[in-house]
């Protein structure tokens, strides 16, 4: 290389990847400033939770040359945090992290401006999160990744042909930590398996038995659980035990040390009081940094195409040594989240609700018979139990077009049998309703491709 | 990937189209599976399901139990049931609202039932956990005592243990507890 005293450009590495072509690049990649440019000034990105991933993540994106930033997390800083979560300091304790954290990265980087969100993931209009080309994860709950797995699996829309809608989806990167393991991957929506498809792959969680908690006790979290289950509602009765109360949580500790005391088990401390109450497992800085990397590094495939994105799911064990592997998941077809559904279309807007459900029976995608309806929350006709059978009776005659608001399309749920092969199971299925005559913009307008604009 | 130049036109076309579109309202995958399980039911007579907020919400009812036969008979039991958005992961968080003299269920309502807690999978339905509850009525038992002094009472004295339920579903003494007439 030439001697220069001309300065390095900031994006020289991020040229190297935008800039040229590739044996490994993704579909439709197309190399060049422009995209770069692009890249800086239309990709929005959004990170959920700004702790031990989170900061990361802001971190490793501002870095990767994305310049419009949101960051989300309902939490204030504490001092157990600063060990990893290394944009705080000791006088930012108890301010809001997703404030700080922003602040802190747009000092160091200039150019990025990141906007943070101090509320929690359900305050947000589901609007809000369709602004964002990519949404990346750094939460710490299966309830919190069901949520916003819901929420980008919301946006998806297939066409006639059960084929996604690309413009529809909405890719996530979902990154987690555990101690010395960790997992990255990739949910394209109606491509990859989303949350829900791989749902069973967690562990069941770990209960003791409430009578070992309130006769056998054998160990340290035996007593604690039975100090903040059994014992808290004895002496506190009506009054909601509170995790992250400190009082509640010396209460707790204080009571499983008197109950260790009385069978002789050693070991409860307050530290394993709140990791078995909040069921916390000690966080590592360099598991976290590994996990974000491999996230960030996904997110800027997905949005530049540079590379062929990991397919689909990277799991990594530095417990002995160091271990990673990326596993290929398939997605569920009929998956609730993320799956077409089955299209029922050419609907009359005078079919009852009482036809509907006896043309489920016939249909030869469906063959659903005695089946029960709930659309976006309303139990529009139970089968039973009794008491509910009695109070939907009367949308029986109602017509389906009237009971869903008068729209030209939604989506429904339909619970019953399923007669296939002489064979019947109960099943749950996604059904696409399409009402005729109703709206023209529909699959028609998107046969023709992409346009010139 | 992403094509950055078609997200900038649906951008434009979604401003166009902002209205008529469906209500907010999604349901959690949750939902949709307690959805299927109310929806097969099949209860017994002695067992009668409720829902204190109107139909559209699930996640929260209340069973009452009248055992036909054993102990407990002529005694009416509510629980209360409350199921989660991760519902199967999750067992249903089940609770005893009326106050009883029972080994597996102590004063504050707290069930020792084995598949609400330890023994819980997926596979497993709102169907099953009420038979369990039903169960416990029909055959109680001293092995998983959560009130220590019924189980004691059970297996060292039945016909104590009889006569202390009957009193207790009359509304009145066991010890130093008074119970609430439910008969």
């Amino acid at each position: 290389m030439a001697n220069s005293t001309a300065p390095k450009s900031r994006s020289r590495d991020l040229d190297k990847l935008l800039l040229r072509p590739g044996n490994l690049v993704g579909p439709n990649f197309e190399p060049g400033a422009e995209l770069r440019d692009d890249l800086q000034q239309y990709a929005r990105v959004l990170v959920v939770g700004a702790g031990g991933l989170g900061c990361e993540l802001l971190k490793d994106l501002a870095l990767s040359g994305f310049r419009n930033l949101d960051v989300i997390d309902m939490d204030r800083i504490e001092v157990t945090n600063l060990n990893r979560q290394f944009l705080f300091r000791l006088e930012d304790v108890g301010k809001p992290k997703a404030v700080v954290a922003a602040k802190r990265v747009m000092e160091r980087v200039s150019g990025v401006n990141i906007v943070p969100h101090f509320c929690r993931i359900e305050d947000k209009d589901i609007e809000f999160y369709n602004d964002f080309n990519i949404i990346a994860l750094g939460l710490d709950s299966i309830e919190a990744r069901s949520y916003i797995n819901a929420v980008a699996c919301s946006f998806l829309e297939y066409d006639s042909d059960d084929n996604p809608r690309e413009e529809t989806i909405k890719p996530m990167v979902d990154g987690g930590t555990e101690g010395f393991k960790g997992h990255a991957r990739v949910i394209i929506p109606g491509v990859t398996p989303c949350f829900e498809c791989t749902i069973w792959l967690f562990p069941p969680q770990v209960k003791f038995p409430l009578c070992t908690l309130a006769e056998t006790p054998r160990t340290a979290a035996h007593c604690i659980e039975y100090a903040h289950l059994i014992k808290w509602d004895e002496v506190h009765s009506g009054k909601a035990f509170d995790p992250d109360n400190p009082e509640h949580m010396m209460w707790v500790y204080d009571a499983a040390v008197k109950r260790a005391e009385l069978f002789g088990i050693p070991g409860v401390t307050y530290s394993l009081t709140q990791g078995v109450v909040k069921n916390i497992i000690p966080a590592i800085a360099s598991t976290n940094a590994i996990i974000s990397a491999a996230c960030a590094l996904e997110t800027l495939k997905i949005v530049s195409g540079c590379s062929k994105t990991l397919s689909n799911y990277l799991t990594y064990n530095g417990v002995e040594g160091l271990h990673t592997e990326v596993t290929e998941f398939v997605k569920d077809k009929d998956c609730l989240g993320c799956g077409p559904g089955v299209l029922v279309d050419q609907l009359d807007t005078s079919v009852t609700l009482q036809n509907f459900i006896d043309m489920l029976e016939e249909h030869p995608k469906l063959l659903l018979s005695k089946a029960s309806i709930t659309h976006r929350g309303k139990n529009l006709y139970m089968q039973a139990p009794p008491v509910l059978e009695e109070m939907t009776r009367s949308n029986l005659g109602v017509p389906l077009y009237d009971l869903m608001g008068k729209v030209s399309k939604d989506t429904l749920h339909a619970s019953g049998t399923i007669n296939k092969d002489n064979k019947k199971t109960s099943g749950l299925r996604k059904l696409r309703v399409v009402f005729k005559g109703i709206d023209v913009v529909t699959d028609m307008d998107m046969a023709g491709g992409a346009y010139d604009q | 990937m992403i094509r950055l130049r078609k997200v900038k036109e649906k951008q434009r076309e979604m401003a166009e189209n902002a209205n008529g579109g469906a209500p907010i309202r999604r349901q959690t995958a949750g939902e949709l599976r307690l959805h299927k399980d109310i929806s097969e039911l099949n209860l017994p007579k002695s067992c009668t399901i409720s829902f204190p907020n109107g139909k559209d919400d699930l996640m929260n009812f209340e069973v009452s139990i009248r055992p036909d036969e054993g102990y407990y008979l002529g005694g009416t039991f509510l629980f209360s049931f409350q199921v989660s958005s991760i519902y199967p992961h999750e067992a249903p968080k089940v609770k005893c609202k009326t106050k009883v003299y029972h080994p597996n269920i102590d004063l504050e309502g707290n069930v020792c039932l084995n598949i609400l807690r330890e023994d819980w999978k997926p596979v497993l339905n709102i169907n099953t956990v009420i038979y369990g509850l039903y169960h416990l009525f029909t055959e109680p038992n001293c092995e998983d005592p959560l009130n220590h002094d019924a189980a004691a009472v059970l297996r060292d004295n039945p016909k104590m243990f009889e006569s202390n339920v009957k009193r207790a579903m009359s509304g009145g003494y066991v010890g130093n507890t008074l119970f609430p007439r439910i008969m």
